[in-house]
């Protein structure tokens, strides 16, 4: 029984790091209609920024705050100068571009820091807290803690603020946005830099756990898509359950499930993708695009 | 007049003949010089290894420096690849077909070195002292022109067996390993090691991807499996994390940890240098930044090379010394060759290294390679953690690396 618990609990703490990338992934979705391939890489670029800058004797927090607004200007560049171009092209040429990014970021990192591993210092403390039969690490718990702190942050803004409404209607209907008065490619480039600073901060989270290299992404990318499609991928809140679902799915398969243990894992989280588009392409909590013909 | 033409014409077909057939026999070599071409990630993911072959060009050098080999010198031709199998590929063919080497050493990486095995072997080039420690390359009757160097991974995870059938008589064994060749060729020397007892004692065996976010999961599995000895068959990354993880949930076996793995800054510091501690690491070349070293003359030879050398290298990165060391086995080989440098030559003489001792190998390990022993180094010794370097115990082990063939 106390097996089974431990398993749950780690299965939820590696789940918050799913969901802390799927929330960047489902923000830049609703702010801009893109699924971006490169969030990932970016978020792992922004963190080695902050490495450097503790490195260079910065306090923690200063860092922290320094490199959430280089990552968010670095977002809103990104938009001006690469997805502008092709803004109106097809679906694919986006996601190809995105790629391509991807890469980028991911050779420059490497080119720039080496392949070495590195750790990265952590805002909580790294002391085991024992529950009963359980033991957890702070660190585990903060990390789920800021995930649901940008879930609420990113729902009072897209419920409860101007620029969050106009951003969501940009992406509904831009034309009708645009003849009301609100300024589509400004949204957008914000809709960059947002998904970018949360992905900034989801790196800062993630790296003390998993060590910062310029792979850390790699594999966590693949189970945060899975996260936000099982959610949905236009809901944030499903995002976060759907991230600690995968997390806990995972590994009750892996332990308990002895044809697939844990040389099939990764095949869990693809299987999870492919059911959930056949059976629930909207995702548990996403609302199915409804267009009027 | 007719007969005359005829038999210059043959005698110059002869010669004609006769030179290139030479020329083929002694490719690469020439009175003054001997051609060796290399390739090795200088960039890309594992460009940290590239220092390995940077430190071998340089001991090629200084052995120019101080006469050459025979009097003739080494011209040491590396090229990048970043461990890409495919470029591996057409670097290889250019340095076979168009810089016509006698030889290629060192190429490092399993999958790079896979990539030419049969194209070296196809053509007759050595294909020397490979720079991986996968098992498959000591393979004399199947692959003849291939032959590794330094400890395989099979006998790596044998001698770990052969330490806790002595050591630890109540040993319940967990393992975690990479779901690939590498850690499936661990796995095996680790089972041939513990022989018919490999049932009885391994309690838990767990596997995990690269692409895994953590093995957060894994461990505590191990842990609930109630095994009091860890071997830990991982790359960097997860290796860290699983020390990490194991030390924060409170589970202390023994620890084996691999020497993939068993870089002090790069994997015990991020894990925890308390979390570290008791870690087993086996070893077989000296550690420069070992006190125990400082006074012994091959280390302060080896320091000065380096600082005249391969200045901008770090003297204390155990690489450079494992680039230095696999470098001399290459110079020992040609100094056998004497004035038969031929491919085949060159072949036979390094399936004839004899109780060879090199200046940074642990004192008592030994190289020994025959027609039917293609494993030159097959000895190692183990190290305990203590919170800042690794503590060398016990005998020096010698693996039986050859149950696999």
């Amino acid at each position: 029984m106390s097996a089974l618990l431990q398993q749950v609990i780690s299965g939820l703490s590696t789940g918050g790091i799913y969901a802390n990338i799927a929330l960047a992934l489902v923000l830049i979705y609703q702010a801009t209609g893109v699924v971006n391939f490169a969030q990932g890489e970016m978020a792992m670029f922004s963190t080695y920024l902050a490495w450097t800058m503790i490195n260079a004797g910065w306090p923690y927090w200063l860092a922290f705050f320094t490199t959430m607004v280089i990552a968010f200007v670095g977002g809103v560049v990104i938009e001006r100068v690469i997805i502008r171009p092709v803004e109106n092209a097809p679906v694919l040429t986006i996601v190809m571009v995105t790629i391509g990014l991807l890469t980028i970021f991911n050779s420059v990192a490497g080119w720039i820091y080496t392949y070495t591993v590195k750790p990265f210092p952590s805002p909580f403390s790294s002391a085991p807290i024992k529950l009963g039969p359980v033991t957890v690490s702070m660190q585990e718990v903060g990390v789920a803690g800021v995930s649901v702190a940008t879930l609420i942050l990113m729902y009072f803004f897209f419920q409860h603020t101007k620029v969050g409404l106009a951003m969501r209607a940009v992406v509904e209907n831009p034309t009708s946005s645009r003849l009301v008065g609100v300024k589509v490619s400004q949204m957008l480039a914000l809709g960059w830099g947002l998904a970018a600073l949360v992905g900034a901060v989801a790196g800062m989270m993630v790296a003390p756990l998993v060590f910062l290299e310029p792979n850390m992404m790699s594999g966590i990318l693949i189970y945060a898509f899975a996260s936000a499609t099982l959610g949905g991928f236009n809901s944030p809140g499903g995002a976060v359950v759907g991230g600690l679902l995968m997390g806990v799915l995972e590994n009750l398969v892996g332990t308990y499930i002895t044809f697939i243990g844990t040389e099939l894992k990764l095949t869990v989280a693809l299987a999870v993708i492919l059911l959930t588009l056949l059976v629930k392409p909207s995702g548990l909590f996403g609302r199915a695009a409804v267009t009027r013909v | 007049m007719l007969r005359k033409i005829v038999n210059l014409v043959l005698a110059l077909v002869l010669t004609q003949f006769l030179a290139v057939s030479l020329g083929h026999a002694e490719e690469g070599v020439t009175a003054t010089e001997i051609k060796i071409g290399n390739t090795a990630p200088y960039s890309g993911p594992a460009s940290a290894y590239g220092t390995i072959l940077r430190a071998a060009g340089a001991y090629f050098r200084k052995v120019n420096d101080e006469g050459g080999i025979n009097g003739r010198k080494i011209v040491f031709i590396s090229y990048d690849d970043g461990y890409s199998p495919p470029k591996t590929y057409e670097m290889t063919r250019k340095l076979v077909e168009q810089d016509h080497v006698l030889l290629d050493f060192g190429p490092l990486g399993t999958p790079c070195n896979s990539a030419i095995w049969k194209y070296m072997n196809d053509h007759k080039v050595p294909q020397l002292f490979v720079y991986t420690g996968a098992s498959k390359w000591g393979d004399p009757k199947g692959h003849p022109w291939t032959m590794g160097w330094q400890p395989t991974y099979h006998a790596e995870g044998f001698i770990w067996a052969r330490y806790i059938l002595d050591n630890i008589p109540n040993a319940k064994i967990g393992i975690l390993y990479q779901n690939d060749d590498y850690g499936k060729d661990y796995l095996s020397g680790v089972l041939d090691g513990l022989g018919n007892k490999a049932r009885d004692l391994i309690v838990k065996q767990q596997t995990y991807e690269v692409t895994d976010a953590t093995v957060d999961s894994q461990i505590v599995n191990l842990k609930n499996s109630g095994a009091n000895v860890f071997i830990n068959i991982t790359t960097p990354k997860f290796a860290a994390m699983a020390i990490r993880k194991a030390y924060e949930i409170g589970w202390r076996p023994t620890q084996f940890l691999n020497f993939v793995s068993a870089s002090i800054s790069s994997v015990l510091k991020p894990a925890g240098l308390e979390a570290s501690k008791g870690i087993i690491s086996a070893v077989f070349l000296k550690d420069p930044s070992d006190p125990r070293w400082a006074n012994d003359p091959a280390t302060k030879e080896y320091i000065a090379f380096m600082r005249k050398y391969y200045p901008e290298g770090d003297p204390y990165d155990i690489f450079n010394v494992s680039g230095y060391s696999c470098a001399q086995t290459m110079v020992q080989v040609l100094k056998q060759c004497g004035n038969d440098l031929s491919r085949a030559n060159v072949m036979r003489q390094a399936a004839n290294l004899r109780n060879l001792q090199l200046p940074m190998l642990l004192p008592g390990i030994v190289i020994n390679t025959s027609p039917t022993d293609y494993y030159p180094i097959e000895q190692m010794q183990l190290g305990r953690f203590d919170g800042q370097r690794y503590e060398l115990f016990g005998p020096i082990y010698t693996a039986v690396s050859r149950g696999k063939q």
